[in-house]
């Protein structure tokens, strides 16, 4: 949802910390229902995972999952999906140039980052991501080394 | 190291000078210290060569490169490789654009390499616009890479020799690298930042998008400058040739990215010759750019306004007395010079 998308770059800070503190924890239960389950719970756990970040971020289940790194705002939301953004052509009010109802992304991101206690992180260069992740689990990937 | 020795015409190759990455005339020119002038040709719709040719030669004499634009506008044109092609045949300094738009990382790579061993020694990564603008609307947007990830690719295949794939080439392609930067909208205070990324990402020299408003330029040249960004990469701001005052508003209400002062339009309004008025504008304002520390030289988009390119370099001054190289000059002196 578009209007819960801006909260949570508006709240990036507080969804760090709780990222921080629960992240651990999701590891280790997922490492575990990797050993017993091997991969049998996958889509349950991918379908979590949808759930949750397509409420917060409008996650577009890209596979590669970098929200840590762009202030809480989800870059595939970009219509030309720039995952170093922004382009030049945002508006004067900072709107996006192909969607004017919509904030940039990138907008977004980098006042997110502001807040973030890991904001800096948003200065590193992100690749290209891998095509064949798309609509896999970030969390498994993670989870697994993968 | 002259890689293409056989291939004899006005475009050889020339030595790549140390501390150089290209065989072009471009990066000679930067290095060497010049306040450099580059300008952008629209690609004909047309499948004649001769377009191409028409419309560089109105460039002769006063700039040192000339960038085909990618499907600008995502709008169908000939092709920014064949443009180059062309115009390295007849001994221009072309700069290829290439947009992220059409192609994904296949093409790309492929094209990379094809433009290199075509003779072209200088590319520009764009992100490029949404194919939403342009005249094929219900086109497939590609953007498998951006701008950023694209000048990694193409800084990988240069220095490491090899595809992402990770598959070696026979021969890297020596290309000056460069980018675009905007540092006249939101998020202005972060574009600075942006403009880090791409260096680190193997951009060389930048073209930005067009300042009308020195006032923010100055704030974020001086960021740059502070940041140390414009040891390792040369600024070329750009400037642009308006037509009249109502031109100048619809550029900026329909114009992604372009950002115009009301100050400026309302001296076209005032002027009793808009067009000659707008040439002046242009012309003092690369006057003040060139007086900017960090900025190593302008690039001029003048679209519908090509023929006034020349007028307008001349008018500011800003070559002071130095001709860029010209296809014409050939017969008559040493081609090794600049």
């Amino acid at each position: 949802m578009y209007q819960v998308r801006l909260w949570s770059a508006r709240h990036s800070c507080a969804l760090e910390r709780i990222y921080n503190i629960i992240n651990p924890a999701v590891l280790v239960f997922l490492r575990a229902t990797t050993k017993i389950f091997g991969r049998r719970l996958d889509k349950p756990i991918t379908l979590v995972e949808r759930t949750v970040k397509q409420f917060f971020f409008d996650c577009q289940m890209c596979g590669d999952c970098v929200l840590s790194k762009t202030g809480m705002s989800c870059p595939m939301n970009c219509p030309k999906t720039i995952r170093n953004g922004p382009c030049g052509g945002v508006r004067a009010d900072g709107m996006c140039e192909v969607e004017p109802q919509m904030r940039c992304v990138w907008v977004e991101a980098w006042d997110g980052a502001k807040r973030m206690k890991s904001g800096d992180n948003i200065k590193q260069t992100l690749l290209m991501f891998d095509h064949r992740n798309k609509g896999k689990s970030s969390w498994l990937k993670v989870a697994r080394d993968e | 190291m002259n890689k293409n020795k056989n291939i004899a015409n006005l475009g050889d190759p020339l030595p790549v000078l140390p501390g150089h990455v290209s065989q072009g005339r471009f990066e000679r020119v930067l290095r060497a210290g010049h306040f450099a002038v580059t300008t952008e040709i629209a690609p004909p719709d047309s499948s004649d060569p001769n377009e191409v040719l028409i419309r560089a030669q109105l460039f002769d004499g006063y700039v040192d490169a000339i960038n085909a634009t990618d499907g600008s506008g995502a709008n169908c044109h000939m092709s920014s490789l064949a443009v180059c092609a062309i115009l390295t045949r007849f001994g221009y300094s072309p700069i290829i654009q290439m947009s992220c738009r059409d192609r994904n990382r296949i093409a790309i790579q492929g094209d990379v390499l094809g433009a290199a061993a075509l003779g072209v020694c200088n590319v520009l990564s764009l992100t490029g616009d949404d194919v939403s603008v342009g005249d094929h609307p219900s086109a497939k947007p590609v953007f498998d890479l951006d701008s950023v990830s694209l000048l990694n690719t193409i800084k990988i295949m240069r220095d490491e020799s090899r595809f992402l794939s990770g598959r070696p080439l026979d021969c890297s392609p020596n290309l000056f690298l460069g980018s675009t930067i905007n540092p006249f909208v939101p998020p202005v205070q972060n574009r600075v930042d942006q403009l880090a990324k791409k260096i680190k990402a193997g951009a060389q020299y930048i073209q930005s998008q067009y300042c009308f408003d020195l006032d923010l330029l100055k704030s974020f040249m001086k960021r740059a400058v502070d940041e140390g960004l414009t040891k390792n990469c040369f600024m070329l701001i750009g400037v642009g040739i308006l037509a009249s005052a109502r031109s100048a508003r619809w550029l900026r209400d329909n114009v992604p990215g372009v950002h115009i002062p009301d100050a400026v339009i309302n001296r076209l309004e005032g002027a009793k010759d808009q067009k000659a008025e707008a040439r002046n504008i242009c012309a003092e304002i690369m006057q003040k750019i060139k007086e900017i520390e960090g900025v190593s030289g302008i690039h001029i988009m003048a679209y519908k306004q090509e023929k006034h390119v020349a007028d307008v370099v001349k008018q500011s001054g800003v070559l002071e007395g130095r001709k860029p190289w010209t296809p014409q000059r050939i017969e008559n002196e040493v081609k090794e010079k600049i």
